[in-house]
């Protein structure tokens, strides 16, 4: 997922000028950094992952980053640690136990 | 007398109910959720019909409460469809969290309300406590008089919404409209569809090629913009609500506005009152005036947005006039119409003509031309400078001890 700017309006913004109904733009949460609410982090083990996107589609914060490989197949490449809370859900759905979770202290 | 004003348009005999529930099929939401309550469950029970029946392509969602039938009134209406429910009382009570996403999604949401007095203790017939009780939820509120209003005010109300961008709901008296025979003029289904359009939302969430988010939260630095762009949409739904009158004026020959006024021109003392006690006062106002006592009346259609800049002024010539309530507010202070009438000879400047405050008929309690007469006698009285104009709210037909 590629990184956007999306239309924000700010604070010296009138009533006249804000969308009606509160409406926001789609995808405001890329630019909102939620990765610092994180205690223990995931740690993916590029050698033991078998790219069934399990990870990917359990992640409630869409924090799993994937790409395409050259032979147009779709493969884990890491975590987005900026959005990821450190649920751990990740690493219970894993099947192979690509990924661990440790303290954000360490 | 309901009489053809459409030269296309045939006399039919129903009930508010039905005719309510016509207005809707004509309409032919995409959508209606709604759960039943009484005096209301009539307009659904026949709507549904109608789904079943294959008379209307409508979506019909029986939900499991009013909360629900109102959220789900919601989600279709910001999906992008026409949505449409209807319910009464406790029912409108159970929605009111609902009520304010609406209004503040700026939804078009149009329903059918039939007003029913409040528990406890349980009571269902006719006042106006439930729908007083949503009076600042950001909906646009219209009462209607009798059968031939409700049709018209449906009619109407889906236009009125739709352009305002404002939820919209369109009131009969429990019992009194919904449940009694009338006869009332309808309009081809054809001509209804035609005055009302297709629903072209500018967002809407099925949009997949245009995405946005709905429901956002806003804190201190946004929320209060966008709380006053829906009290400016309300201001600026007066406008919409006058030309939306003037169009059906002249497609249908029924003439609407905020309020209808009765004799009230060279009128010395008035009632102002809504719903269907109106049309008791009117027979009230023709006798008096055959004895020569300039009486005259009110009659507020529009209640939200309340036209406060302009009522006063058509009141100003009278001497005394009587606010009818058909709620408490149980507020010490007065009920709620009285206020806002208050409001309207204040910000006018007319400060020369006394007002007082009856509320009657709750739970449906009796009210008679007999009661109406007693009142404009009174205000006769107070005119003649016989009587003092009371400083609190009076109630009528009430036994407040022994008799």
């Amino acid at each position: 997922m590629s990184k956007k700017k999306t239309k924000y309006y700010n604070t010296k913004s009138g009533a006249s000028e804000l969308a009606v109904g509160g409406i926001v733009e789609s995808g405001t949460a890329i630019d909102f950094v939620t990765g610092g609410w994180r205690s223990e982090r995931p740690i993916w083990e590029k050698e033991k992952c078998i790219h069934c996107l399990v990870c990917w589609i359990s992640c409630p914060d869409s924090s799993i980053k994937i790409e395409q490989n050259k032979i147009k197949k779709t493969v884990v490449i890491g975590i987005n640690y900026n959005h990821c809370k450190g649920c751990g859900i990740c690493k219970s759905e894993c099947p192979k136990g690509a990924i661990t979770m440790v303290n954000e202290r360490k | 007398m309901i009489k053809i004003m459409y030269p296309k348009g045939k006399l039919v005999t129903k009930t508010g109910n039905e005719i309510m529930a016509e207005a809707m099929r004509q309409i032919e939401p995409d959508v209606v959720a709604a759960y039943p309550i009484t005096p209301a469950t009539e307009i659904m029970q026949i709507f549904s019909q109608f789904v079943s029946d294959g008379t209307v392509k409508t979506e019909y969602v029986a939900v499991e409460s009013e909360h629900s039938a109102m959220s789900a009134t919601i989600a279709a209406s910001a999906a992008g469809a026409r949505a449409m429910t209807g319910t009464s009382s406790q029912g409108l009570c159970l929605m009111w969290e609902m009520l304010y996403i609406a209004s503040g999604l700026r939804l078009p949401v149009v329903m059918a309300e039939v007003n029913r007095a409040l528990s406890a203790p349980i009571n269902i017939h006719s006042d106006h406590s439930d729908t007083m009780g949503a009076r600042d939820s950001g909906w646009i509120q219209i009462y209607s008089e009798n059968s031939q209003e409700a049709y018209d005010n449906m009619i109407q109300a889906i236009r009125i919404a739709e352009l305002a961008k404002l939820p919209t709901l369109v009131t009969t008296d429990g019992f009194i409209i919904s449940h009694c025979m009338e006869v009332v003029e309808v309009y081809p289904d054809d001509d209804v569809k035609e005055f009302i359009g297709d629903y072209k939302p500018d967002r809407y969430l099925l949009d997949i090629k245009r995405p946005y988010t709905l429901g956002s939260i806003t804190l201190q630095d946004y929320y209060f913009e966008h709380r006053y762009q829906l009290a400016k949409a309300m201001i600026d739904a007066k406008c919409i609500i006058l030309d939306v009158a003037k169009s059906f004026k002249k497609k249908f020959g029924r003439k609407y506005d905020f309020y209808e006024t009765y004799m009230l021109d060279d009128a010395e003392i008035a009632i102002i009152i809504m719903g269907s006690t109106s049309g008791t006062v009117k027979v009230v106002v023709d006798e008096l005036r055959e004895k020569g006592i300039k009486a005259g009346l009110l009659k507020i259609r529009i209640y939200r947005p309340f036209p406060v800049d302009q009522i006063a002024k058509d009141l100003a010539h009278l001497k005394v006039i009587a606010v009818m309530d058909r709620a408490d507010s149980c507020s010490g202070s007065f009920a709620p119409l009285y206020l806002d009438i208050i409001s309207s000879f204040y910000v006018s400047e007319i400060l020369n003509v006394k007002i007082v405050n009856y509320i009657y008929g709750l739970g449906g309690r009796e009210i008679s031309t007999a009661h109406i007469f007693d009142i404009y006698k009174t205000l006769d009285k107070i005119a003649l400078g016989l009587e003092k104009p009371f400083k609190q709210v009076e109630y009528v037909n009430l036994r407040k001890t022994n008799e």
